[in-house]
């Protein structure tokens, strides 16, 4: 016999549901009057945060192609500077009029999430090397028995992109576009996410 | 024992065989919603061992009374009235302080209160089914509600979520996130339903189980059921890894 190592297991996961709007973002889901406002709702910054003003839309996809319309979407990332706005953060102190977090449920008719937010700066990996500028996504659902994390790049960002210590982890070359989203015009970032089939975006176990 | 904010380091690794798998296909929406490939493995960055802090400033007086904060002035909501309390724990046991608890259900019928909900069962006027709050400088967290009911759904001809309410925890890392379901002690539907069985272990299925907890039951006022939700645990910084190669 052995000293027992008396760690505590993680609670299991149980899918969101199809209702999880009316936990997470009551007043979307027509609940007014408990909370003012949706957490996580709105710009990630104030007007005078730091960086350039972003917006990334997109939609979570499943495996026949259709949009979800029961997902919530949440997002987490540097300020402009690659600090985050965490008690966790050792390196400096992140812009205080940037939040880093965002939750976004997709349109009820069509699916579509948005998040208004400011270009990232670039955080080192464990090893130091500076990883590519990238958003950090978690996506629940009815159907998604344990929330899925993924990462967005930015397709400008060609050189950063091809020496991502994260990037280059994923053997299969060909999935690596999966993670970098499409610019549709200004400040503007398409980011569709595919659950699964062809085209599957890349999940990490983290 | 308590977290000493602030903790830098990555979480263990996530023990997934305590989780459901993605593909559950006696849980039909699992089908086409199910990832197939394998996921990239990746010791945490400081992308995902952080988190953001949720004050308890945001938050009103009644936002964890779920019997008053949707209620109609000098009403309430019918159905039994209890108490769930718990608390926030991480895998090494510390109490998890700060973390925001958001809780949702269905009413004592088994309606929720959502524009895409068609069960015959009635709204009740007084009950709204959504609240949060923050767990203590100790992990511990309490809610006043009242007893869901069960409610049938499709996906076989005949399936029933046992009585539940929905919790989403984010704890100090965007890596802790989880959602999951608290089942009521005695409850016969929870080993018929589809989506508890999900997870393939009975013994990680239990710890969803809330038992009745007479100590915490108010006398004359509402029963209690108790409720400890784990997040997983990170890693000491004193035994941090050696950097990465190449
Ligand atoms: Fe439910």
């Amino acid at each position: 016999m052995v000293q027992p190592l008396g760690y505590l297991k993680e609670s299991p996961s149980q899918t969101a549901g199809p209702y999880v709007h009316i936990g997470c973002t009551p007043n979307f889901a027509g609940i007014h009057g408990i909370f003012e406002q949706d957490l996580g709702a709105g710009p990630l910054y104030d007007e005078k945060a730091r960086g350039e003003r972003i917006a990334v839309n997109g939609m979570v996809i499943d495996g026949g192609g259709n949009p979800l319309k029961d997902a919530l979407v949440e997002i987490w990332q540097a300020d402009a500077d690659g600090l985050h706005n965490s008690p966790s953060e050792t390196r400096g102190t992140a812009d205080p009029h940037f939040r880093g977090w965002g939750r976004s449920p997709g349109d009820m008719e069509t699916g579509e999430f948005l998040f208004e937010t400011i270009k990232p700066g670039r955080v080192p990996f464990r090893d130091g090397r500076l990883m590519a500028p990238h958003i950090t996504f978690w996506i629940v659902a009815r159907g998604i028995n344990l929330g899925l994390h993924t990462r967005m790049y930015f397709p400008e960002e060609v050189e950063a992109n091809a020496a991502d210590p994260v990037l280059l982890r994923i053997e299969h070359r060909n999935r690596v576009p999966t993670l970098i989203a499409r610019k549709e015009g200004e400040g503007l970032y398409r980011f569709d996410i595919r659950l699964q089939g062809e085209g599957e975006t890349v999940f990490f176990d983290i | 024992m308590k977290n000493e904010r602030p903790e830098t380091s990555p979480f263990f690794a996530r023990d997934r065989d305590q989780h459901p798998p993605a593909y559950t296909p006696w849980y039909k929406t699992s089908v086409l919603r199910s990832p197939q490939r394998a996921l990239i493995s990746l010791e945490g960055t400081a992308s995902e061992i952080t988190g953001p802090v949720f004050g308890h400033s945001r938050l009103n007086e009644f936002d964890n009374d779920l019997i008053l904060n949707y209620a109609r002035p000098g009403q309430m909501p019918i159905g039994p009235r209890i108490l769930v309390h718990g608390r926030v724990m991480d895998e090494r046991g510390c109490g998890v302080d700060g973390a925001l608890v958001e809780m949702w259900q269905a009413n004592a019928g088994g309606r929720y209160r959502h524009k895409k909900e068609t069960y015959l069962a009635p709204l009740d006027p007084d009950f709204g089914g959504v609240g949060r709050t923050i767990t203590d400088a100790d992990g511990y967290y309490w809610f006043k509600t009242i007893m869901p009911g069960p409610y049938p759904w499709p996906n076989g001809v005949n399936d029933w979520r046992p009585a539940h309410i929905h919790f989403s925890i984010f704890g100090h890392g965007f890596a802790q996130r989880l959602i999951t379901q608290m089942y009521f002690e005695g409850d016969p539907l929870i080993p018929l339903c589809p989506i508890v069985r999900t997870i393939p272990d009975p013994a990680a299925i239990s710890r969803l189980i809330a038992p009745l907890d007479m100590n915490a039951t108010i006398p004359m006022d509402m029963r209690a059921y108790k409720f400890d939700i784990v997040l997983r645990g990170r890693r000491s910084t004193l035994f941090e890894n050696r950097k990465e190669g190449n």
